[in-house]
């Protein structure tokens, strides 16, 4: 181990490679599709290389400020459900014999490996009125008659979610994991309630994970494009399935890209104010 | 390739000297004599692109293998995506000089679009004698009358129910606007697959000429905003609204009228029915990217697909509509009806889809995300 910063080129070469993968895979391609942002739409046809702003102007409207503010609250919204769900889930989890354990993370990661139309036919059909849970509270009499639930705003959450659930567990349990669990029980001794200790001793202790878990469900909630398609009505719809709708369907790869980029800027400012506010809090 | 296999044959104690002695005197008979045709062989193949899934299927299994014993030439199957990916990935490997297929079946929006970037290698008709056959509509033809694609097939969207929720048939477009089918219904997502433009002008202004203008244009969305209220879901993913047509759970909407002939010979419970006003008839043609170097072949290929019996198997194994007359055919009323209808069609605007798509394609978005 090297405690001094790197200073010769044999020593920086451990991070070359990974340099040269972000640089390929992200920063080239990223580059591209500012550059194609500002290209020139050729209206039933292509585009051409060009320097305009026309696709930027044409989503300064109400009408796509709208779909962006709805695209980033239902992230946000999917981001706080899915931590406050998992976040007392993983620390049940761990407080688990480890055989247990071993069999909730392999129960979750099977979950991953569902691909997203999966998720989103299996929600459908599960909300559906022909087939759906509604079906089950009629037998018990708590409803009257079957109720299609989906597609809706409800249903779109609820894939959401599950969909974000596994990662949110996976990211929270490490750190839940290393937790000194004797401070919790200190707390008890010192006379505060379950909750109380739970509040404040587990949760402020680790701020910091919950934080960056809240802002990993959130870029992955704003990414999806399959499940609005699926499980939302069109008010429901996403800027990611404007996206596609441009970039597939209307071969308009100028405004797409505009979109992008805009969607790329706006979601890593948010993520930076997230860092900045956590830091001068806790700082505090 | 004869060749190689001789050489490799022969290699066990020859000396190299007298192996490619043998093989040249090889190559010279082969020139003299039949063997050209084996030779050439492996050059007579041509890539196909057809939409992926069940028409893919359908031509791998009915269609091409035909083909191949028709004319020695090989047909490597491409599945290539709906809507317009497919033409936007043509168009970049074209940039590059790459043809991912050298003949690719395109619907009418993606042949214009493609035409405008120049895309499609003129065809020589006199080069292809069925292509007479070929309706003159469904023959597509650049400014200059250049011919930049040939109808391959034709289909129709009809208007589909399940019959345990509608015991009757309804007759015309015109349900879609009931108020009694509020959250009934599913339809397409957009605009320029949809054609919702045109039923709407067919159903309520007399025809599709109401198309002609802005103003007419603005009188289509607002009729088609009224239906917005029994609209359940505006499907991308046919599977999706397949699934719940079957169930009954959105019980009628526009969907294909092939596909849902399937799903009746399935037993499923659901009927296509050809409104009044028509069924909404969209094609595919053949066309060829200008990267590709198989021109000749692709004329061969698409002279076949052209013959009155080949569109009469497309008819039956496929179940698409055929693009030429139907009397060319030997097909019979009930494997003509099952395709197509004798109902005057309602033949979508593809010059609009065009001249003004990102306008249509905004004002759709708005009025159905609104």
């Amino acid at each position: 181990m090297i405690r001094r910063p790197p200073r010769t080129l044999a020593e920086h070469a451990p991070i070359l490679f990974p340099a040269l993968m972000l640089i390929v895979f992200f920063v080239i391609p990223f580059g591209l599709m500012i550059a194609v942002s500002f290209f020139r739409r050729v209206q039933g046809g292509f585009y051409e290389p060009d320097f305009v702003l026309a696709n930027y102007e044409r989503f300064l409207s109400a009408f796509f400020g709208n779909v962006l503010s709805f695209s980033l609250m239902l992230a946000g919204l999917v981001a706080v459900v899915a931590v406050a769900i998992a976040f007392p889930f993983t620390y049940r989890l761990v407080r688990l014999p480890h055989p247990a354990q071993v069999r909730w993370l392999v129960f979750l990661l099977s979950v991953l490996s569902l691909s997203e139309v999966i998720i989103g036919f299996a929600w459908s059909t599960l909300l559906s009125r022909t087939a759906g849970i509604t079906n089950l509270l009629v037998a018990v009499g708590l409803m009257e008659a079957p109720q299609s639930l989906s597609p809706g705003f409800g249903a779109l959450l609820a894939g959401l979610v599950y969909q974000a659930f596994p990662y949110t567990v996976l990211v929270l349990y490490p750190a839940l994991a290393r937790f000194d669990f004797s401070l919790m029980e200190a707390a008890r001794t010192l006379g505060s309630s379950p909750a109380r200790a739970f509040f404040t001793v587990l949760v402020p202790a680790l701020r910091n994970t919950i934080v960056g878990t809240v802002i990993m469900a959130f870029v992955f909630a704003l990414g999806s494009y399959l499940l609005p398609q699926l499980l939302g009505r069109p008010q429901h719809w996403t800027l990611s399935v404007l996206i596609t709708d441009q970039a597939i369907y209307q071969s308009n790869m100028p405004f797409a890209a505009a979109m992008a980029v805009f969607l790329v800027l706006v979601s890593l400012a948010l993520v930076g104010l997230a860092l900045i506010l956590g830091r001068r809090e806790g700082s505090q | 390739m004869t060749n190689t296999t001789n050489t490799t044959r022969f290699q066990g104690g020859v000396s190299r000297r007298a192996v490619l002695a043998g093989a040249g005197g090889l190559a010279a008979a082969a020139t003299v004599t039949g063997f050209p045709n084996i030779l050439r062989a492996q050059d007579k193949s041509l890539k196909v692109g057809v939409y992926g899934g069940y028409f893919k299927e359908s031509f791998d299994k009915h269609v091409f293998p035909e083909f191949t014993k028709a004319t020695g030439i090989a047909v490597e199957s491409v599945a290539e995506p709906t809507g317009e990916a497919w033409l936007v990935q043509l168009e970049q490997a074209a940039r590059a000089r790459q043809a991912p297929a050298d003949v690719s079946m395109m619907s009418q929006v993606a042949m214009l679009k493609g035409m405008s970037a120049d895309l499609w290698a003129p065809l020589d008709l006199g080069k292809m004698p069925n292509t007479a056959n070929v309706l003159p509509h469904l023959v597509n033809k650049y400014p200059d009358g250049r011919v930049a694609g040939i109808g391959a097939v034709s289909w129709f969207i009809t208007l589909v129910t399940n019959t345990q929720s509608y015991p009757q048939a309804p007759a015309s477009w015109a349900a879609l606007w009931d108020p009694a089918n509020k959250g009934k219904l599913g339809l397409m997502a957009l605009v320029s697959n949809s054609f919702l433009l045109e039923v709407a002008a067919a159903t309520h202004f007399g025809g599709t000429k109401h198309l002609d203008t802005e103003a007419g244009q603005l009188d289509c969305f607002k009729k088609l905003a009224e239906l917005k209220d029994n609209v359940n879901l505006w499907y991308r993913d046919e599977a999706q609204f397949e699934a719940a047509l079957k169930s009954g759970e959105i019980p009628m909407g526009q969907y294909y009228h092939d596909v849902t002939g399937l799903a009746v010979a399935d037993g499923q419970p659901v009927r296509s029915t050809f409104p009044k006003e028509g069924g909404i008839n969209d094609s595919g043609s053949w066309a060829v990217t200008r990267a590709s170097t198989k021109l000749d072949l692709a004329h061969v290929y698409i002279d076949y697909m052209s013959q009155p019996s080949v569109q009469a198997l497309l008819s039956r194994k496929v179940g698409t509509a055929p693009t030429i007359p139907r009397a060319k055919t030997d097909l019979t009323d009930a494997e003509f009806g099952a395709v197509s209808s004798e109902i005057a069609p309602i033949v979508p605007r593809y010059d609009m889809y065009q001249t003004k798509a990102d306008w249509l394609n905004e004002k759709w978005t708005e009025m159905i995300v609104g």
